[in-house]
């Protein structure tokens, strides 16, 4: 017999994965306004995201009250609001991106910052990887994605000294500048918050916490 | 873990030809509350009364193993039983006062040991209920009879009881079992001061009280342990399927 308690589990995951197609594909339009220079994907808004996140919020508060759960249904509720947040996050970084791209859209030099085109899509790779590690309930997905963190933060450095060779150089507005910074900035954040979504699946699935290199420092 | 105070080593008992309890072995440490869970016909009341040996009272039981309460083995030809069960001492399901006033229900196992002297009686009764915070309501009421006590003061004057005996260790079965939630909660906190000076073992159906209650939990299942730990361990991180299967419901 299905347990009521277990459709509601059932619920909240399926609320989480709608989140999560909703965080992408805003994440999806932030970049491709930047990268197709599209004013019209610029004027994103995350509205439905944000409502989406209190109806999640809601139900976990529910689910701890009523149902006190244990052990891995707790593992889980904890994950989800984790993740909630993570992804709510996600696409305020998406409007963020969506917002720099109305003044680059008329920039032309947003085709020599070449970093952002490959730093937005591994960032992609990292959000899908580790959505999909949670909704499969895959650590090992997981653990691979923050692996890969350091690269996007190292681009992201890479990227910022660029445009202060630009500025310095005198053949790049400032403005520009700083959106440049700012798309790249927020790309670093996205997958930052990846690696979260991540780390918070390798708790779901393996009741460890890896956060802040935790297992390097200190072994179980 | 240190301060053993409890331990088994392949334990195992039958009723009859019944197998109830397999190859147990459990380290219980001194001075903190261990809980017994599991479905009812697990083995956890049994393992419980191993420890002061109420079991001896059914007829056709027979146990081996090694079985030692303070480092002493208490199924040896020579134990001293009376002895065992004075250091062991026991609170059950439903509070069962004596049919006596409250302070013959304390004085009651001083009177048979003679273990001391009438005059000092009324400074242990009153030592006793102020333990379990029974005092200040009693105080008056000493000698009407305990009958007529709440439930819930009824198991905490049973507690009490148990204390005049100078126990090292209080075994509980279920001794929330008939208690509404409040008188619940107010005797987990009883429990909680308790464990300063007693080890504590519980057996409980109620899978909360086991969480919020106690320090080590063992799960038991067809007479076998399938899992001990620490409580906060095995209430977030199980290691055994069975018994993550069992604390979320999906038993079975």
């Amino acid at each position: 017999m299905e347990r009521h308690f277990e459709r509601e589990l059932e619920g909240l995951k399926t609320m989480l994965m709608k989140m999560a197609s909703m965080a992408e594909d805003n994440y999806h339009l932030g970049i491709r306004s930047v990268l197709e220079k599209d004013k019209k994907l610029a004027e994103l808004t995350d509205v439905r995201v944000d409502a989406l996140e209190m109806e999640i919020d809601n139900a976990i508060v529910d689910i701890l009250a009523l149902q006190k759960p244990v052990a891995s249904d707790l593992r889980l509720i904890i994950a989800a609001q984790k993740i909630n947040n993570d992804l709510e996050r996600i696409s305020d970084h998406a409007v963020n991106i969506a917002q720099s791209a109305l003044t680059l859209a008329d920039s032309p030099h947003i085709m020599s910052m070449m970093n952002i085109p490959t730093m937005a899509e591994r960032t992609r790779a990292m959000l899908r990887d580790s959505l999909d590690a949670f909704l499969y309930l895959d650590p090992e997905k997981a653990r691979a994605v923050c692996k890969q963190d350091d690269q996007i933060d190292d681009m992201n450095r890479s990227n910022a000294r660029d445009v202060i060779g630009l500025i310095g150089a005198k053949t790049l507005p400032v403005e520009e500048a700083l959106d440049l910074i700012r798309v790249s900035r927020n790309l670093e954040r996205v997958a930052d918050l990846a690696t979260n979504i991540a780390e918070e699946v390798v708790f779901l699935t393996q009741a460890r916490n890896i956060k802040h290199h935790a297992e390097e420092h200190r072994p179980r | 873990m240190d301060n053993i105070i409890i331990q088994t080593r392949r334990l195992n008992l039958y009723y009859g030809t019944f197998h109830a309890l397999t190859d147990i072995d459990i380290d219980i440490e001194a001075r903190k509350i261990t809980a017994l869970i599991g479905p009812s016909g697990c083995g956890k009341s049994t393992l419980v009364r191993v420890f002061n040996r109420m079991n001896d009272l059914i007829e056709g039981v027979s146990v081996t193993g090694d079985v030692r309460v303070q480092g002493a083995e208490i199924f040896r030809p020579d134990a001293d039983l009376i002895e065992l069960r004075k250091r062991v001492g026991m609170v059950f399901q439903r509070p069962n006062p004596f049919p006596l006033s409250v302070s013959e229900n304390i004085t009651f196992g001083l009177e048979i040991h003679r273990s001391r002297p009438r005059q000092e009686f009324g400074v242990v009764v009153e030592e006793a209920l102020r333990s379990v915070l029974l005092w200040d309501d009693l105080k008056d009421r000493l000698k009407g009879s305990a009958l007529g006590l709440s439930l819930e003061q009824q198991q905490r004057l049973c507690i009490a009881r148990v204390l005049t005996m100078k126990p090292e260790i209080i075994l509980m079965d279920e001794p929330c079992s008939a208690l509404d939630p409040i008188a619940t909660l107010r005797i987990e906190e009883l429990m909680r001061e308790l464990k300063k000076q007693y080890t504590i073992v519980i057996v409980t159906h109620n899978m909360q009280q086991a969480a919020r209650v106690s320090d080590y939990t063992a799960f038991l299942y067809l007479g076998e342990i399938v899992e001990f730990g620490e409580t906060k361990q095995i209430f977030t991180a199980p290691r055994q399927k069975r018994t993550e299967d069992y604390i979320t419901g999906r038993f079975g």
